[in-house]
């Protein structure tokens, strides 16, 4: 039996091949991802980040519903839904660039460090190549940064500070969503023509980002119309009982009161506001009249009669293309597509995330890669129609979405639960379109990762 | 002087709330000696319960030949249901019926409490009992947010709305009834209700402590358990019952609040740790105390979230009701009415 005998010589030649074989994957590894999480085999995942706990969970469970339609129609399933009236013929029903659509789902809890844990989660563990989803723009700040550094495209949800594509905007994000600003702007001139010019606004604002950039884009339209601001009240955030905010409105001056709130705040607020009288009070010789900028339909189902004659303004309503007619093509294809399958019309979280989905994938089938930067490319100033909002710029400088914006107002007698908002009017995008650099920020330059 | 009023009025609507839920709160510690994190959900089970009671007086049949209702000209869903009570006793009669659920729900949350109380003591909090506080929180901290779950698995997330009755929908001029001018103070009927409301249910059990056979044997446990044991009293037995009377004080609580604010599946920990600052200023195992802390601690509530006083301290609002807690404990360690003794081993 010889003996196992190694001298220095034959140490280090052993090593060198050792340490060749171990490495070769990775060099290969390297050469052949050129971005994070390259697809390689005859799939590809996108993660769905939505709130699926928190007091958001029901409209992450429309987001989520939207999604998985959405895949069904990308993956050739179902009636096909917005891919027969987008204007972009790219996709056909086979997947994305020929490779089968999966997904993942992570739970955002409409906390930024949960939705960026479920974030890192999909992309590190699941290979998601794009994140979508959520209900909150701290959520939607914080995961577009984490998927910047990740180096994966982010689809923005249903998020509607000015800051997402303001001052913290990313190149490797991307909102379909109006924002603040276009909602201060479309609702003005409609406030004016109800109301108005000689008008005395209360701000009751929630303490939060999102609340600060809505007061301050109301604020800003209204008065350039003649409104004058008597008072702007912040509310804290976990504030449930609005009562001793709302009482003394009626004796301030104000004949206007302005809920900057959303979800729970603006459902309690509101609800405070009309026990204390504020819609059948007068004040300055006026009806007394309140504004809700950003309505959803599960606000409005909390609220329930107390929307009644309200103004506010949506991304998307349901009853778009029937109210004001073909321009808005693609409306009722959806409706009709996610209301067979469930047996409700759509709200506008889903008709946004829907609308996200479809979008990343026809940009990637148009640059023929799932590329971050390629994605971005085909993005920017990308125009295009059929998803029910009209003609749309997915403008280069923010990467944010130039459509029409509706003004609605909550029906007095709605015939169902998912009928409680009626379309007043629809305001030209035109008349809601800024300049980018207004907001400040810098959109930097794509991160493919890897 | 009218703002003074009106803040007033809304501290002790608020006082209300935080009044009846420190007050079964404080009756299950002072009788069973247990920490109970999850009286902020009975709370939101008592609301719940008018959702249930709402959901079951709308319940309905479809009628023979009805087809798929259209919403909006899209024919999806299921067809428009009858409901039964409009059915039974046509539709103006059935209308009213659904109209006064609020109050309706009283019927159903008593019992519904009652026992739902009575299993948990019975069922899971009975074997804490002679385990550390800390573990008695975590027990019933779990058990808050299991039923939290529950409720959002059923209910959804999404906030419910409950109306008062048409009777008390709307608001009155109480600055006129108190003689000073018109409009300056307008106040919510239904807010008033629930004032009266609360009031009469605190009446309600100091009257039942104080004047009843069995609420003297509670009194008497709860100042020396061990002496009426000896008595030959079965003193567990009683304390299971508080603890059920306990449950059905937050659960009514909720009931009436319900066309206060929508009812969701957060809310009882919206109210669950004021109304634990509220027991602690009151005074741990004073009932007095818990429902005076509630009222000052709503009215202080109510102060602090008035424009002048924001504008001159910024962010008090949000913080005044634990300043207030640091003051009230740094100066009386005992609360407003604590006992010697009384969590002090």
């Amino acid at each position: 039996m010889s003996g196992f005998k190694m001298d220095r010589r034959g140490l280090l030649k052993t090593s060198a091949v050792v340490g060749a074989g171990l490495a070769m994957p990775t060099i290969f590894t390297s050469a052949a991802r050129a971005y994070t999480n390259e697809p390689t085999g005859g799939s590809v995942t996108l993660g769905f980040n939505v709130p699926q706990s928190g007091p958001y969970a029901d409209e992450g469970a429309d987001e989520l519903r939207a999604y998985e339609l959405a895949v069904e129609h990308l993956n050739g399933g179902g009636d096909g839904g917005m891919m027969n009236t987008f204007s972009s013929k790219a996709l056909k029903g086979n997947g994305i660039l020929g490779k089968k659509v999966e997904y993942v789902t992570g739970d955002t809890q409409t906390k930024p460090d949960a939705a960026r844990a479920s974030a890192r989660s999909m992309i590190e563990k699941d290979g998601a190549i794009m994140i979508t989803g959520g209900s909150s723009s701290g959520v939607a700040v914080a995961v577009q940064a984490l998927c910047q550094e990740a180096g994966v495209i982010f689809m923005a949800g249903l998020t509607h500070s000015n800051d997402t594509t303001g001052k913290d905007k990313k190149a490797n994000g991307f909102r379909h969503f109006f924002n603040s600003y276009m909602s201060g702007a479309a609702l003005a001139p409609i406030l004016a023509a109800n109301y108005g010019t000689d008008r005395k606004a209360y701000h009751l604002t929630a303490d939060y980002n999102w609340g600060y950039t809505t007061e301050e884009a109301v604020r800003n339209s209204t008065e350039a119309m003649g409104w004058e601001t008597v008072a702007a009240v912040k509310t804290p955030l976990a504030q449930t009982d609005f009562s001793s905010y709302v009482a003394p409105v009626l004796n301030s001056g104000a004949d206007v009161l302005v809920l900057n709130h959303y979800g729970g705040n603006m459902v309690n607020s509101l609800t405070s506001a009309v026990q204390f009288g504020l819609r059948a009070a007068e004040a300055n010789g006026k009806n007394f009249e309140i504004v809700v900028p950003l309505y959803s339909r599960l606000m409005a189902q909390g609220a329930g009669a107390n929307v009644a004659g309200i103004f506010g303004s949506t991304n998307w309503h349901w009853s778009l293309e029937n109210v004001a007619g073909d321009r808005y093509a693609g409306t009722n294809a959806f409706v009709q597509s996610f209301g067979a399958k469930y047996g409700f019309p759509p709200s506008q979280a889903a008709h946004t995330v829907y609308c996200q989905t479809l979008l990343y994938a026809d940009a990637a089938e148009r640059a023929g890669t799932f590329n971050p930067c390629g994605i971005d490319e085909a993005l920017a100033d990308y125009e295009f129609d059929g998803l029910g909002n009209g003609p749309t710029l997915y403008r280069a400088a923010d990467h944010q979405c130039f459509k029409d914006v509706l003004v609605v107002k909550g029906k007095e007698n709605p015939e169902s639960d998912f009928d409680l908002l009626e379309i007043v009017d629809v305001t030209p995008a035109e008349q809601v379109t800024y300049d980018a650099s207004i907001f400040g920020g810098e959109l930097g330059s794509c991160n493919p990762g890897a | 002087m009218d703002q003074i009023v009106l803040q007033i009025l809304n501290g002790l609507d608020k006082g209300s709330a935080y009044a009846l839920i420190a007050l079964g709160l404080t009756l299950i510690f002072g009788t069973l000696g247990v920490v109970n994190f999850a009286h902020g959900a009975l709370f939101m089970l008592g609301a719940f319960c008018t959702v249930t009671v709402n959901r079951i007086l709308n319940l309905g049949f479809v009628p023979e030949g009805a087809t798929t209702q259209s919403v909006g000209g899209f024919n999806f869903g299921s067809p428009k249901e009858t409901p039964y009570l409009e059915h039974w006793f046509g539709e103006a009669a059935g209308q009213a019926i659904v109209d006064w659920s609020v109050p309706l729900s009283i019927l159903f949350a008593i019992p519904v409490m009652l026992l739902i109380g009575v299993i948990m003591e019975r069922g899971l909090i009975k074997h804490f009992y002679k385990r550390p506080h800390a573990d008695q929180i975590l027990v019933t901290f779990g058990l808050a947010i299991v039923l939290q779950e529950i409720i959002k698995y059923y209910y959804g997330a999404n906030q419910i709305p409950a109306p008062a009755p048409e009777a008390f929908v709307g608001s009155f001029d109480f600055g006129a009834m108190i003689g000073m001018d018109a409009g300056a103070i307008i106040y919510p009927y239904w807010r008033i209700v629930y004032f009266v409301f609360a009031l009469i249910v605190i009446s309600a059990m100091f009257a039942f402590l104080r004047y009843t056979t069995f609420g003297m044997v509670v009194r008497a446990g709860m100042a020396d358990r061990e002496t009426v044991t000896i008595l030959g009293i079965n003193v567990d037995r009683r304390f299971t019952i508080m603890f059920g009377i306990a449950a059905a004080v937050a659960g009514l609580a909720g009931v009436m609040y319900t066309p206060i604010n929508s009812p969701n599946y957060h809310m009882g920990m919206d109210f669950l740790v004021i109304s634990f600052v509220v027991v602690v200023v009151g005074g741990m195992g004073s009932l007095p105390g818990a429902v005076l802390a509630g009222f000052l601690l709503g009215i202080l509530e109510s102060f602090a979230s008035m424009r002048e006083v924001i504008e001159f301290l910024p962010g008090v609002n949000q913080v005044v009701i634990y300043l207030a807690a640091i003051v009230i404990l740094l100066t009386r360690p005992r609360g407003l009415m604590g006992r010697a003794g009384v969590m002090e081993d």
